[in-house]
């Protein structure tokens, strides 16, 4: 057998005009599987509270087919909790993706670019001290918008600092690290100075949870999710070397930096977004993307299935906190109760085959 | 993702002019760490002279009002703190150079093994149970909670195939921190006491802490030096890789034990006595490694003077800036090293691979 005629085993290409993928059957299953599940979440979790409805109802109402009394219970009060968890689930977990890709490492997820911390921060400001002109913030912007301010500013920040000739991801990480540090030490520095009664309310705020959504609030993330969702993709498609390194990028040519640099604007975006809808709801960013890499079998985090995920994880914690748990919990305390363990059973589950 | 810097190949006769340097610089550290431990102990609310402190320190008994009541302050006050800082700078300073090489993760952090975690869950619950608050009574168990947790984490990272996987160190970490940040946080949301005094124990102080306490730290924290110094050899070798390290006669998981113990036993006496202390560590070990290169028979005795005086330093500061009030150790050493550590990120010093 001649040599030049063994070809090297690649999965199949699919190609529609200048979009072109690889097929991996695995992978669209999983994000498939995901989906419906995520649906399905969605749909109990409306279901739950103080008036059940059942999930038949529940589908039926969604098609615009059911009651009176469920399309009032389900649009007007339990629509507005659900959809954010939704749209917060899939934003923070393509924001995780892309930070991980980009970074080509698994712990930089959207916190440690300073957006949580930068929002934390302000939001503790605005909390514990009191009157003058931090209430009147207050009251004029409210108290995420405010914070959504100080994450977005705080993340761009990061990114401009660590900006010189271009964006390396390792300096982005270590200065996103830094600025970080500065905003958790303000932040621990107020705490440590303010009324206990303040505290209780700061650290409340400080955890992230999905109680009294409205859907004026609910409507701002929705929009802005799904706008940078199609600029995510529309930039992911035509460029897919992002994870194979600064020196292959750079031998592909210089628009490279400036994908990047789109990719990560939309990935401090969205992490904003999230945190205006739910406030810094912790580590779904940094488990989700590392737990579809897991299921998908991907050596990079799948950025449908990252959403997905997050999705899955957010609506799943709230409705254990709202349905099972007998104290009532924020839900980012559950998302890190599930998600940290989760994410190590998968590791193990790894190690073991 | 190696941590090694790019080592520059020196002329002949190069070599012992580099060791000379390192030597010279390691005494320069010396010299440093003896002024500002001196400064420590002159520094303060009430400053002192260098004759009234050296009265403090080894004057006789007098019956002197005033020369009585320095006495005092030296011996209780402005002693210990400097010793813990001392203690706890060198314990973190290694802690975060061994963790860097250990899991080959350029920002990796002794909070990655889960110890500052551990501790926090350990305090919060004691208070929450027993109704404790004095430091002295919730110290063990702090270092208790660190210690399980650092067992717990290397544990589970090296179950099966992945043993010895640096990212799965890393991931396990991050899996198990989240979990008992999210169990800290429901304690502390649902108890006021603790939640009081885990925004103090959070910010990170070497002050308040009596002899009882710091000896006790101290011999946890020589004996894990001394692991560390014995491991430092093979550390150098695994950072070629573990086919090569295994090649040239490492005993990798033996290394790995003794390397993870060491961290384990540093991190979690810091923090126990002191708090979490964030982000010295990191800070510290890359200074270190821009200083000395990738030897870590270098970086690491590097990376724990520097962690001493980084520590004597910002203690000092905080006791300064806001007279008669003070800053915590743990929020000056975020305020002050990050954008100095900004600086050098910025202008290319520090290298991921």
């Amino acid at each position: 057998m001649n040599v030049t005629d063994v070809k090297p085993s690649l999965p199949p290409g699919v190609r529609l005009g200048r979009v072109s993928f690889v097929w991996r059957p695995w992978l669209v299953s999983v994000s498939l599987l995901l989906a419906a599940a995520a649906f399905l979440v969605f749909c109990v979790s409306i279901g739950v509270g103080d008036f059940p409805i059942g999930l038949p109802q529940v589908i039926r109402t969604l098609l615009g087919r059911g009651e009176q009394v469920d399309e009032f219970v389900i649009m007007d009060l339990r629509m507005p909790r659900a959809l954010a968890g939704l749209v917060v689930g899939i934003a923070l977990g393509v924001s995780g993706a892309i930070t991980q890709s980009i970074a080509r490492n698994p712990l930089a997820s959207p916190d440690v670019l300073g957006i949580t911390s930068g929002a934390s921060a302000v939001a503790v400001f605005l909390v514990t001290v009191s009157g003058g002109a931090a209430a009147a913030v207050v009251d004029t912007v409210g108290l995420s918008v405010a914070a959504l301010a100080g994450g977005l500013t705080t993340g761009l920040l990061v990114y401009f600092l660590a900006w010189r000739r271009g964006i390396d991801g390792f300096r982005l990480i270590l200065i996103g690290i830094s600025v970080s540090a500065v905003m958790e030490a303000l932040t621990t520095w107020l705490l440590v100075t303010a009324d206990i009664r303040d505290v209780a309310q700061a650290q409340a705020w400080l955890v992230g949870s999905l109680d009294d959504r409205s859907w004026g609030e609910v409507e701002v993330a929705l929009w802005g999710t799904l706008v940078l969702l199609v600029v995510v993709a529309a930039v992911a498609f035509q460029f897919k070397p992002m994870h194979f390194g600064d020196e292959v990028a750079a031998g592909l040519g210089v628009r490279y930096t400036a994908v990047r640099a789109v990719l990560l604007l939309c990935a401090v975006l969205l992490a904003g977004v999230a945190v205006s809808a739910a406030g810094p709801v912790p580590f779904v960013a940094l488990v989700a993307p590392q737990v579809a890499m897991r299921l998908a079998r991907c050596p990079t985090p799948p950025m449908v299935a990252s959403g997905l995920v997050g999705a899955l994880l957010l609506i799943g914690s709230d409705l254990l906190a709202r349905a099972v748990l007998p104290v009532s919990l924020p839900v980012g305390v559950v998302t890190a109760a599930i998600g940290g363990p989760f994410l190590v059973y998968l590791l193990v589950r790894a190690n073991l085959r | 993702m190696g941590t090694t810097a790019v080592v520059e190949r020196p002329a002949p006769g190069g070599m012992a002019k580099a060791r000379r340097r390192r030597v010279v610089g390691l005494g320069i550290l010396l010299a440093v760490l003896v002024v500002a431990a001196a400064l420590s102990l002159a520094v303060g609310a009430r400053a002192l002279s260098p004759a009234e402190v050296w009265h403090g320190l080894f004057g006789a008994p007098t019956s002197d009002q005033r020369l009585t009541e320095i006495r005092l302050i030296v011996e209780t006050v402005r002693v210990p703190r400097t010793v813990l800082a001392i203690v706890a700078g060198i314990a973190l300073g290694i802690g975060g150079a061994l963790i860097q090489g250990y899991t080959r993760n350029p920002i990796a952090d002794t909070g990655l093994l889960g110890v500052n975690t551990g501790a926090s869950f350990a305090v919060v619950s004691v208070i929450a149970v027993f109704g404790f608050s004095n430091p002295f009574q919730y110290v063990w168990f702090a270092f208790l909670g660190a210690a399980v947790a650092g067992v717990v984490v290397f544990g589970l990272a090296t179950i099966g195939r992945g043993a010895g996987n640096p990212l799965t160190l890393a991931l396990a970490g991050q899996g198990i921190t989240v979990f008992l940040m999210a169990m800290t946080t429901a304690v502390a949301l649902s108890n006021q006491a603790s939640l009081n005094a885990l925004r103090f124990w959070n910010a990170g102080s070497v002050a308040g802490v009596g002899f009882d306490v710091i000896r006790p730290v101290t011999v946890f924290v020589a004996v894990g030096v001394v692991l560390a110094l014995t491991t430092l050899p093979s550390l150098n070798l695994l950072n070629l890789g573990d086919d090569v390290a295994r090649g040239l006669g490492v005993n990798i998981a033996l290394s790995r034990t003794v390397g993870i113990t060491a961290i384990t036993l540093l991190a979690g006496a810091a923090t126990a006595a002191c708090g979490p202390i964030a982000f010295l560590g990191l800070m510290v070990a890359h200074v270190a490694r821009y200083l000395t290169g990738p030897d870590y028979r270098w970086l690491v005795p590097y990376a724990g003077l520097l962690g001493a005086v980084v520590l004597l330093v910002c203690d000092m500061v905080g006791r300064l800036v806001v007279r008669p009030g003070e800053l915590d150790a743990g929020v000056v050493v975020a305020l002050l090293g990050a954008p100095f550590f900004a600086v050098l990120v910025w202008r290319g010093k520090f290298r991921s691979a």
